[in-house]
């Protein structure tokens, strides 16, 4: 059993990397400490109650909004925030998505495109109505999800032929 | 203040025990909103998630019980052997929020919360869930409907958790729906699991966000086992399902708000009763 | 000598170039305003007041400041310039003073060491208030029935237009009072903003969102009493506007609190303060009678219209005029008398937002137009047709419509669309009404087909100079712009590059950082930055251009005149000489920084005459509903829609601008409002302020029409507005075609479809 008071310090791995804090105060949560701690700040808050999507990250094989885990709590955890999808080169769910016009202000795209890929991980081929109910905890108040639908529905068929 | 992550129920109990003030966290859907909106000061937090006895769920089939550990998440509700033994259950599970919501709240979770609007609460109800309660002092029992008290008021004590519910499985058909003015992602407005038991003739129906708790409609239930031949399933007149609608909604008990009206809640749970027991009784 | 080469397609105008910052969005590297930090930052939060109109008694900030980690708690009388400010009229408190006239009013801004620690300090600001009775009710403005919230009365502005033979009748009546509640814009990206204060404390850099650089500086200069050109804005990445970042919302408390730590402040709102921090789309009642002939011609129109513009002017006075100068529609129409009234209540701040007072006008126009075609048994179509405006003819105001006005075109291309299939016997669940929740089966549910058809201005109106100043410089082939367009994601730092790589010949654009060490760009709204920031690039680009033919005119000993840009190079029109850009500008800088103005429009008169506007756009929708008429949920299936576009430059952004502008348009049909109960705020959250999810979004089959404008400089109109205007009153239509209910509000409720 691990406990932690007010301001210890305590590690998470975070896209592969254990990574330390230190001075947090116990209640931020993991959106806060990925942004504002760890030099994260790819993940992105627009709601802080689990109504945007903006903030998904992948925690232990799931999708979760990283503004309701209490970072403190996710100690153990495996995290994967839309920093480490990559090495480098842009996967092929960002790059459908520049390709397809699905990016426009962006503040949404970090979770979609976190959103997109674990769907896809778990879902190789989804149907249409699998693809939309999959991202409709991620809100975008540009696009109006058309260009979005396009460039997973490139990935999915490019991905089938390979 | 202090974060404690025990991985055994037993260290959960015992935390309960010594910590004055604790605060129980499982999902982090209900309790992190709090606290990023200042609602809560933190003191200290008992982290659920590594407890790997809130996490499993079992059937016993010889008694028809499923136990449902309080820590599974809505997620796992939607599909598989879980789906198959409990539909209604799988259908509001995907209610719940967003996708990501679902893979992190849980039923223990929503049951400390103790909110009407709660959508797996209806078919908890209609299903005459247990809820299994335990604290160092041991373990107890109770019927959902002498857990949750009234609005955000359950009758857990102070050193205790909610471990698991128990819920026979049914013979028939069951289903719920829920009301809300998005097609996603929505806080229910009105929402009604309905179960009906083909071996005892039953018929029980639950209404969600319609009262300060969740609502039974066991009047609304007598009269129609008595008036429809529930185990045969056969034949529905539509006036029976009309009827049936009608003395549900009766039963509501609901409020304005700003989310909807007291009448067209009203209006809405009488619809939705009709309609899933028209769904139940289709051939 | 020429030689040909094989080119794969270069990025110039015309093409779907891919934006220049997608890669760095796409993988969350791009640096929205909250994604900057300084060292020794402090954070700044705002107290706000929970009363919608209150007398402030006392502020006792003494147990704030003491709590450890609080830098300092500034309220109104620590302004140290102007004490208000205001995009029209400057009547905004800083800080309320003496009072307070709306839920979410800033009355103290605090500095602390953590965002904690501003919660904490905010929370021991001790103010006392004398709650008084709010002043919801704008009939009550603009009756004089209630005593002046403000000094400045209350009454925002009145404007009647009076046109042509007002006593003419029409055989044909058709009368109703339509409200449209209030929207909000809800942008993702909350608003945030780094505040850097000079060593001396004279002055201050500043990276924030927003939608106008220049008049964030102008009002900030005013408020801390110092000159404009000590206060450097540089645009950090903006997560959306819709109309929500034109007035000022944490600039000046920024400011004042990093000038008073002498520290960096970084200031961020969460969604709910998001929601008391900005302004919103104005709600109406909109009351209007047609007068019309037998076969359906408009003979006369009279609307009276009342704008809710909360307890602050902002942008209330043009809103309304852009609603009474369009209620005619894109319709041709000889009388009318209409009076508009923008008046000042304790609910929340109202100003621009997308449509501009436009959004609400239409929604009235269109299910007017409706009713008309009942009443005269024609078709919605057809009675559009009829009545549809032509270049050349005249509002109500007397203006000429001088823009391409292919109305018949638009409405007959959307009419071509074919219709979605009908709903299959089993269809699947989440395509129906109430989605996850089950709540219907195919058996209750009813389509429905609705039409929608809207004129937009563009540009500012009202003899304002809204130009735009943009810089081009060529350097050995490769071109740097310099702009303060403000970027919000619609895509101009894509178009720009298109516009050199056109004129210039060159494939390599540089887009340097958007600051105010460049002239003004105005507002990104209004429709209005590909035609006046596009302009100004393209001429600071031919400016260029014309040095750069100069230069290698006097090289070659050849007349200037005769070159032009071949691809990538420079030809002589006679077939002489052929030399690349990059050789031609070798060893030479050219720069060029080019003002786009748009022709003067005029006030209008007391009668509401004059030409006020300077361009105009249109677009029609057709809307496909499905509704369960039992619990009356709502799902749009499609949306057909065909866009007076002038000219798509970059046809991928103008879909998006399309698609977008279709869901915002669709949110106010059947979900987003702002709940309020006597000046109240219900709903300030994303739980129950609802934005269409992906689940919501229809398919959208959209046709450009480009009919280049001679006006536009580059023949391409604005395109960001008409998408979310008349796609409403195409939704409420179709919820009338499916279940018969009169729908005279939007957003449309479930008891308004079925009790």
């Amino acid at each position: 059993m691990r406990t932690m008071s007010e301001t210890q310090i305590y590690s998470l791995r975070v896209n592969g990397k254990l990574r330390e804090v230190t001075d947090a105060w116990l209640g931020e949560s993991l959106l806060y400490v990925l942004r504002e701690r760890l030099g994260l700040p790819g993940s992105k808050g627009a709601c802080e109650q689990g109504e945007c999507g903006s903030c998904t990250v992948v925690m232990d094989g799931a999708a979760v909004c990283s503004c309701l885990v209490l970072a403190a709590s996710a100690v153990g955890a495996d995290i994967t925030t839309i920093e480490g999808l990559t090495d480098g080169a842009l996967t092929d769910v960002q790059q459908a998505f520049i390709d397809e016009g699905a990016v426009q202000c962006g503040f949404c795209t970090p979770g979609l495109i976190v959103a997109v890929h674990h769907l896809l991980d778990n879902t190789p081929k989804p149907s249409e109505m699998e693809v939309k109910e999959a991202l409709s905890g991620n809100i975008c108040r540009c696009t109006g999800y058309g260009r979005i639908f396009a460039a997973v529905t490139r990935v999915i068929d490019q991905r089938a032929q390979q | 203040m202090s974060i404690h992550i025990p991985t055994s129920l037993d260290d959960a109990l015992a935390l309960l025990h010594e910590l004055p003030q604790v605060q129980l966290l499982a999902g982090g859907t209900d309790f992190m909103v709090e606290v990023n909106f200042n609602k809560h000061d933190v003191h200290d937090v008992v982290a659920l998630r590594r407890v790997t006895e809130l996490q499993q769920w079992h059937h016993d089939e010889t008694t028809n019980t499923v136990t449902i550990g309080a820590g599974v998440v809505y997620a796992e509700m939607e599909h598989g052997e879980l789906a198959t033994l409990f539909p209604a259950l799988a259908e509001a599970a995907r209610t719940v929020g967003s996708p990501q919501i679902r893979a992190a709240g849980t039923l223990g979770g929503n049951l400390g919360t103790c909110s009407p609007a709660g959508d797996g609460l209806p078919v908890l109800f209609a299903l005459d869930a247990v809820v299994n309660l335990a604290s160092h002092r041991g373990t107890r029992s109770l019927p959902i409907g002498e857990f949750m008290l009234g609005p955000k008021r359950n009758a857990l004590a102070q050193d205790e958790l909610v471990v698991s519910i128990s819920m026979k499985t049914n013979s028939g058909w069951q289903g719920y729906a829920k009301v809300g003015t998005r097609n996603a992602m929505v806080i229910s407005v009105a929402s009604a699991s309905l179960v009906l038991d083909t071996v005892s003739g039953t018929a029980r129906i639950a209404l969600g966000s319609v009262g300060p708790t969740i609502i039974r409609c066991t009047q609304a239930e007598q009269w129609l086992q008595t008036h429809y031949d529930i185990s045969a399933r056969k034949d529905l007149d539509e006036a029976i399902a009309t009827e049936f609608g009608l003395r549900v909604s009766q039963e509501s008990r609901p409020i304005d708000d700003h989310r909807s009206t007291a009448q067209y809640r009203r209006h809405a749970v009488g619809v939705l009763a009709k309609r899933l027991l028209q769904r139940g009784c289709v051939q | 000598m020429s030689t040909s080469v094989v080119r794969t397609r270069r990025d110039t105008l015309g093409t779907s170039a891919l934006r220049p910052d997608g890669g760095a969005k796409v993988q969350g590297s791009f640096a929205f305003s909250s994604d900057v930090w300084a060292d020794n930052m402090l954070w700044g939060a705002t107290l706000r007041s929970p009363h919608p109109y209150a007398r402030i008694i006392s502020i006792d900030t003494s147990e704030a400041i003491k709590i450890a980690g609080v830098e300092t708690v500034l309220t109104a009388e620590d302004v140290p310039g102007k004490l208000t400010y205001g995009l029209i009229d400057s009547d905004q408190p800083v800080f309320a003073s003496g009072v307070v006239r709306y839920m979410g009013e800033p009355v103290a801004a605090v500095a602390a060491d953590h965002p904690e620690t501003c919660r904490r300090a905010l929370a021991a600001i001790r103010v006392e208030y004398e709650v008084l009775e709010p002043h919801v009710n704008p009939e009550d403005s603009i009756s004089g029935s209630v005593p002046p919230i403000h000094p400045n009365g209350n009454l925002l502005r009145h404007q009647r237009i009076v046109c042509g033979d007002t006593s003419v009748t029409g055989p044909v009546m058709v009368e109703c009072e339509y409200e449209i509640g209030m929207q909000d814009q809800a942008f993702l990206g909350l608003e945030a903003a780094l505040a850097i204060p000079d060593s001396d404390g004279g002055g201050l850099e500043m990276i924030v969102a927003t939608q106008w650089l220049h008049e964030d500086r102008k009002q900030i200069a005013l408020c801390l009493g110092l000159p404009e050109e000590n206060i450097r804005l540089t645009l950090g990445g903006v997560g959306g506007a819709f109309g929500a970042r034109e007035d000022i919302s944490l600039q000046v408390h920024a400011s004042l609190l990093a000038l008073r730590t002498g520290r960096p402040i970084k200031m961020q709102y969460s969604r709910e303060e998001s929601f008391f921090g900005h302004v919103h789309r104005h709600p109406a009642k909109i009351w209007v009678r047609h007068h019309a002939s037998n076969d359906g011609m408009i003979l006369k129109i009279e609307a009276r219209m009342v704008f809710d513009g909360g307890a602050y002017a902002s942008t209330s006075a043009a809103v309304l005029i852009n609603a009474v100068t369009h209620i005619q529609g894109p319709y041709r129409c000889a009388n009318a008398i209409v009076d508009g009234f923008a008046a000042r209540t304790n609910n929340p701040p109202c100003g621009a937002m997308r449509g501009f007072g436009v959004v609400q006008a239409c929604f009235a126009h269109e299910s007017q137009m409706d009713k008309l075609a009942q009443a005269c048994g024609l078709s919605p179509v057809e009675i559009r047709l009829r009545n549809a405006m032509r270049t050349g003819d005249r509002l109500i105001t007397g203006q000429p419509v001088e823009s391409v006005a292919p109305v018949e075109r638009c409405i007959r291309e959307t009419d071509a669309i074919a219709l979605p299939p009908q709903m299959t016997s089993s269809p699947h669940e989440l395509s129906l009404p109430g989605g996850s929740g089950r709540t219907a089966d195919r058996s209750h549910i009813v389509r429905g087909i609705g039409w929608g058809v809207s004129i937009k201005n563009l540009m500012y109106s009202e003899t304002f100079d809204d130009y735009a100043t943009a810089r081009c410089r060529l350097d050995n082939g490769v071109v740097t712009l310099k702009f303060a367009t403000s970027e919000v994601g619609q895509g101009f730092v894509t178009l720009a590059p298109q516009i050199a790589r056109s004129v210039l010949g060159v494939d390599t654009v540089i887009v340097d950082p958007m600051d105010t060490t460049i002239g003004s760009a105005g507002s990104t709204s209004a429709s209005r930055q590909t035609w006046m920031s596009g302009g100004a690039v393209d001429g600071a680009c031919r400016l260029v251009r014309e040095r750069l033919f100069e230069h290698v005119a006097q090289q070659h000993n050849l007349d200037p005149l005769q070159l032009e840009i071949d691809d990538t190079d420079i030809i002589d029109t006679r077939g002489t000489l052929r030399i690349s850009v990059s050789k031609a500008s070798a060893g030479v800088a050219f720069e060029e920084t080019f003002e786009h103005h748009h022709r003067p429009t005029e006030d209008l008169d007391e009668n509401g005459q004059g030409n006020c506007h300077v361009a105009f756009a249109f677009v029609a929708h057709r809307a496909v509903v499905d509704v369960d008429t039992e619990l009356g949920l709502v799902k749009v299936v499609q949306i057909a829609t065909a866009q007076d576009v002038g000219r798509a430059l970059n046809p991928l952004s103008v879909l998006g601008q399309i698609e977008g502008g279709i869901a915002q348009g669709l949110g106010l049909a059947v979900m987003e409002e702002i709940l309020m109960v006597n000046g109240i705020v219900k709903n300030p959250s994303f739980t129950d302020y609802l934005l269409p999810t992906a689940l919501d979004a229809p398919d959208v089959v959209a046709i450009l029409i480009e009919e280049p404008d001679p006006q536009a400089p580059l023949g391409a109109k604005g395109v960001g507005e008409p998408p979310c205007i008349s796609v409403t009153p195409a939704i409420a239509a179709a919820i009338r075609d499916a279940t018969g209910r009169a729908i005279t509000r939007v957003p449309v409720r479930p008891s308004d479809i079925c009790l």
